[in-house]
């Protein structure tokens, strides 16, 4: 297990109560706001001492009330991303980095200097000072700072939620290398349905203080039940795919997934590189016969499996292409209209110009001269 | 204007006395003042508003009154006078020591207001960045806190130092009035304007407590915004 929780304790009105346990490369802790998951992260930080429970983080428990065991931060060795960075104003980008391995036993610093320097691209900024950097870039020496104390466990509390869209399109592509090139576990908050879908391997669905759901990333995202009502349109089915080509006339990059070929804009990775998508619902539609004369590029074939009622006229149709799960949201009328039922063969349609920055993970950005 | 320079051995007696006593009792003060700052800044406990008052005392109390009681309680024959004379060998009462004592009690609410303030103003989240990056308390209050308020330590010791300069009346009641030993600045001018013939040297050691009062508040303006820029803090 990366980390085990079984927590209850009293937060104003909020009574949380909460049991996961997850053994995810990134297990994000994804719930509206207040619903208690930075209260959670600090919890396994250390920052906040709960009521009554356990806390397990890379097979060591940091807190067992009824034991009387409270592992004090400084001991824990679990690296903490803040939203808003808190770096040290007094302390260049150099000393901010380095600040971390002084207190991290010779024999467990496994975390390099230019590695990470290299890793998060901040190797211009070390001689500035944390009030001379931009957003995008405070949070990536935060990142940095962390991973230099040679941390077992990284959390991430929302480190994107106080930057525009153009800073979190960023830092994303480095925090996917942090998840695919380094070892550590990562514990990621957020609210935002792009960045869990994005980057999570698993996720834990809080509600109120509970957990409504937790497992992995595709499952968890196809259940739209679960999202909160105004992200409910960005909710969709997660794919994980391949680079096959790139189109270069048309400006287009071809994804290989079990479901079938899809087309999406150009994206700046090499051939063969994974690239996890998400279909959003209301971007799908659906067809009876192979449809011809359409403008659509990706055609889907699959067969019904699913069949919810959504919110106001909506349904929400699940499809199984090929073992991939595709969801589409529809009209009950459209419904009728072609008689859906389970079991019923037909064609997921997504138009290739649906895809964008928030639900490709297009990885780096190729330099210049590439 | 050779009068103004030509001070006599113990007019220097008095200006150098003055600046060992104002410097002892500034640093000896620095210690006590930082941790109390700590407390009444942080620190959640009964009687808080009680120690806050006690701190605060020196600045409302006559001066004759604070210098009585360090004379009641830090002369030979007061308890504590009598426990550091004997466990420890220092004694207060009519030496440079006493009036270095009676400097430092009455410049100490500035002081520790002073470093309250800063304290109170350091954003606790970044401290508890550090912890979660392995610091210990008290390497954290080391390497963050302390780096944090220094702005706010210079503006007390300076201010501390500026009323050790011109303490008088908690001196001349603890420790006198005697020349070479606890003869400073304030009391030798004093004594200057008690007998006949003596506003010249008054005078002369008028002005030098004004130049050394205006180097010491000019010093800790460029200290403080050198500090303060090399934070970059807005």
């Amino acid at each position: 297990m990366t980390v085990a929780l079984d927590i209850t304790h009293r937060l104003g009105d909020l009574g949380l109560d909460v049991r996961f346990g997850s053994a995810g490369r990134l297990t994000a802790l994804f719930g509206p706001s207040g619903s208690g998951k930075t209260t959670l992260i600090n919890m396994i930080a250390g920052l906040i001492r709960p009521e009554k429970g356990r806390i397990e983080a890379d097979g060591r428990v940091l807190v067992d009330t009824d034991a009387g065991l409270f592992v004090p931060k400084h001991k824990r060795r679990i690296g903490m991303v803040f939203q808003d960075a808190r770096l040290f104003p007094h302390m260049s980008v150099a000393s901010n980095l380095r600040y971390g391995r002084w207190f991290t036993p010779a024999a467990e610093r496994y975390a390099d200097m230019n590695a990470v320097v290299d890793l998060l691209g901040i190797g211009p900024l070390l001689d500035r000072r944390p009030a001379k950097l931009s957003g995008g870039e405070k949070q990536r020496v935060a990142i940095g700072r962390a991973l230099l104390a040679s941390p077992r466990l990284l959390l991430m509390d929302e480190p994107l939620a106080s930057l525009d869209d153009a800073r979190k399109a960023e830092i994303l592509p480095y925090i996917e290398r942090l998840r695919d090139e380094t070892k550590i576990p990562i514990v990621y908050v957020s609210h935002s349905i792009p960045e869990v879908a994005r980057l999570a391997s698993d996720v834990v669905v809080l509600a109120q203080g509970k957990v409504a759901a937790c497992g992995p990333t595709g499952a968890i995202m196809q259940r739209l039940d679960l999202l909160p009502a105004e992200e409910r349109g960005e909710g969709g089915a997660v794919l994980d795919t391949a680079v096959l080509r790139h189109d270069e006339v048309f400006g287009m990059t071809v994804l290989g997934s079990a479901a079938g070929d899809i087309r999406v804009p150009l994206l700046a990775v090499p051939v063969g590189a994974p690239v996890r998508i998400r279909i959003r619902a209301r971007d799908v539609m659906i067809a009876i016969e192979q449809p011809t004369g359409l403008s659509a590029l990706n055609i889907l074939p699959g067969r019904i499996v699913a069949i919810e009622p959504g919110e106001g006229p909506t349904v929400e149709i699940g499809m199984d292409c090929n073992g991939a799960t595709v969801l589409a949201r529809i009209t009950e009328q459209s419904r009728q209209t072609l008689k859906l039922r389970l079991g019923r063969k037909a064609y997921a349609v997504v138009k290739t110009v649906s895809f964008d920055q928030a639900n490709t993970s297009a990885g780096l950005p190729v330099e210049a001269d590439g | 204007m050779n009068w103004l320079l030509d001070l006599t051995p113990d007019e220097w007696n008095a200006v150098r006395l003055s600046i060992k006593v104002a410097t002892v009792a500034m640093i000896a003060s620095l210690p006590p003042g930082i941790l109390i700052a700590l407390v009444l800044a942080r620190g959640q406990f009964w009687g808080k508003t009680l120690l806050n008052g006690l701190v605060h005392l020196p600045l409302i109390l006559p001066p004759v009154v604070v210098g009585y009681l360090l004379l009641l309680s830090f002369g030979r024959r007061g308890p504590a006078g009598a426990f550091l004379a004997e466990h420890f060998g220092i004694v207060f009462s009519f030496r440079w020591t006493g009036a270095a004592l009676a400097c430092a009690v009455m410049g100490f609410p500035l002081m520790v207001r002073a470093i309250r303030l800063s304290i109170e103003a350091v954003d606790r989240r970044i401290e508890a960045a550090a912890g979660t990056l392995g610091a210990n308390p008290l390497w954290v209050f080391g390497t963050i806190t302390l780096p944090l308020i220094l702005p706010g330590l210079i503006t007390g010791a300076i201010l501390s130092f500026a009323k050790a300069m011109g303490e008088f009346g908690a001196t001349i009641t603890f420790v006198s009035n005697i020349p070479n030993e606890t003869q400073t600045l304030p009391s030798a001018i004093y004594t200057f304007t008690q007998v006949p013939g003596g506003d010249a040297g008054a005078l002369r050691l008028t002005l030098i407590s004004i130049v050394i009062s205006m180097a010491a508040l000019v010093a800790s303006e460029v200290l403080a915004r050198r500090v303060g820029k090399r934070m970059d803090i807005e």
